[in-house]
């Protein structure tokens, strides 16, 4: 590992932190599992950073959450939102941002803003879901079919946020190709 | 940054962060096994006599659990459907319990302690080529990014205003993200120029 992917690292960390924090992006439709920019932020660590320094970033923030500090979307933070039925979501934030970035390394000679969606789509919804889902059935007593009908509101915002997602990759590409770090050699 | 942490000292600050985290271990344990509703309303009732007996500052905090109510709901309204309530309520109420302990040992537990008790689980990390000083390293950097990159957006957005008279939302996010890196490319530079992280630890 070299200084800049540290710097990387701890960047798209805060980088999470701020998406979840800025008042414009803060949508909460249901309380619990809030749905915000932040989940963006996981998507663009893995689409922008790739598998492991993607997942390496979500970790780091988790880590920082944990420790104390209020940068879950709303000012949550602590101990406390991994005692909460949305921890599935939580754990699964880097999983989710390590498939994103796998498949961006994957395919990182096709056009970026198809590859993108996928990754996102893929990471932030085929992936997270499961994973948030049986958190929520394991600390609710629910089935996992009962679990699964309290998440599925959440993926109409999920695919928008995908959407933004692969748009702002691309936006990025062409103005800036270095700064998908996915993509690089 | 708001903190959670209190900065009243009470009682529980002066127990050190390990037991405290040892005790929140033994509970989640301790309580997951029991599906019995008075035993889950007395650890409610124990757990606020405890942010009582931590002060008035404490006690707003049982607030943070206001945005999760429509959930607890939802939760609530599931097991009714399958007709078990009892059971929704005694999952809601552990929730709860187990949020507000968790959130008392953050409440009372500076965020350097927490890392100093935590640092000895890092170590392995070691193994793999990560010194856990880097680890330490990120947190700091991390941290200190937060406001910059917020005064960052603050900036982009006030410039898309004055050319559009609107907010800029998402569409801001592209030019965040490249503005960012440019940021974090000089971060590295002087990082490297102060001796680097990973040489250091070669000595």
């Amino acid at each position: 590992m070299k200084d800049r992917t540290l710097v990387q690292i701890a960047l798209y960390a805060a980088i999470i932190a701020v998406l979840g924090l800025l008042p414009r992006f803060d949508i909460p439709l249901a309380g619990g599992v809030p749905i915000t920019a932040q989940s963006m932020g996981i998507m663009l660590a893995g689409v922008m950073l790739g598998a492991w320094r993607g997942a390496l970033a979500v970790t780091l923030f988790l880590f920082v959450v944990a420790l104390g500090a209020p940068l879950l979307a709303g000012g949550r933070g602590g101990l406390g939102v991994f005692f909460g039925p949305s921890v599935g979501f939580l754990l699964g934030y880097p999983v989710a941002a390590f498939a994103a970035g796998l498949i961006m390394q994957r395919f990182r000679n096709q056009p970026v803003l198809p590859v993108a969606l996928i990754a996102a789509v893929i990471g932030g919804i085929v992936v997270l879901y499961p994973l948030g889902i049986i958190g929520m059935s394991t600390l609710g007593s629910l089935s996992p079919l009962d679990a699964a009908k309290a998440c599925l509101i959440f993926i109409p915002g999920d695919t928008i946020k995908a959407v933004l997602v692969a748009l702002v990759a691309q936006t990025v590409a062409r103005g800036y190709p270095e700064a998908l770090i996915s993509r690089g050699a | 940054m708001i903190s959670l942490y209190l900065a009243e000292r009470t009682w529980l600050h002066g127990v050190p962060a390990g037991w405290k985290l040892l005790a929140l271990a033994l509970i989640s344990l301790a309580v997951t096994p029991f599906d019995s509703l008075p035993l889950m309303a007395g650890l409610v009732a124990a757990t606020l006599a405890l942010y009582a007996s931590l002060g008035r500052a404490a006690f707003a905090q049982v607030a943070l659990l206001r945005p999760m109510w429509p959930l607890f709901a939802i939760l609530i309204a599931l097991h009714w459907w399958n007709g078990d309530i009892l059971l929704g309520l005694v999952v809601s109420l552990r929730i709860v319990a187990m949020i507000l302990i968790a959130n008392a040992v953050t409440m009372t537990t500076r965020m350097d302690a927490m890392m100093d008790v935590i640092e000895p689980a890092l170590r392995p990390l070691g193994w793999f080529g990560i010194p856990p000083r880097s680890v330490a390293l990120a947190v700091a950097m991390m941290i200190r990014f937060v406001p910059l990159l917020f005064a960052l957006w603050e900036a982009l957005n006030e410039s898309w205003r004055a050319r559009t008279g609107k907010r800029g939302g998402w569409r801001l996010l592209a030019p965040f993200c490249i503005q960012t890196l440019r940021l974090s490319h000089h971060t590295a530079e002087a990082l490297a120029a102060r001796g680097g992280v990973f040489r250091g630890e070669r000595r």
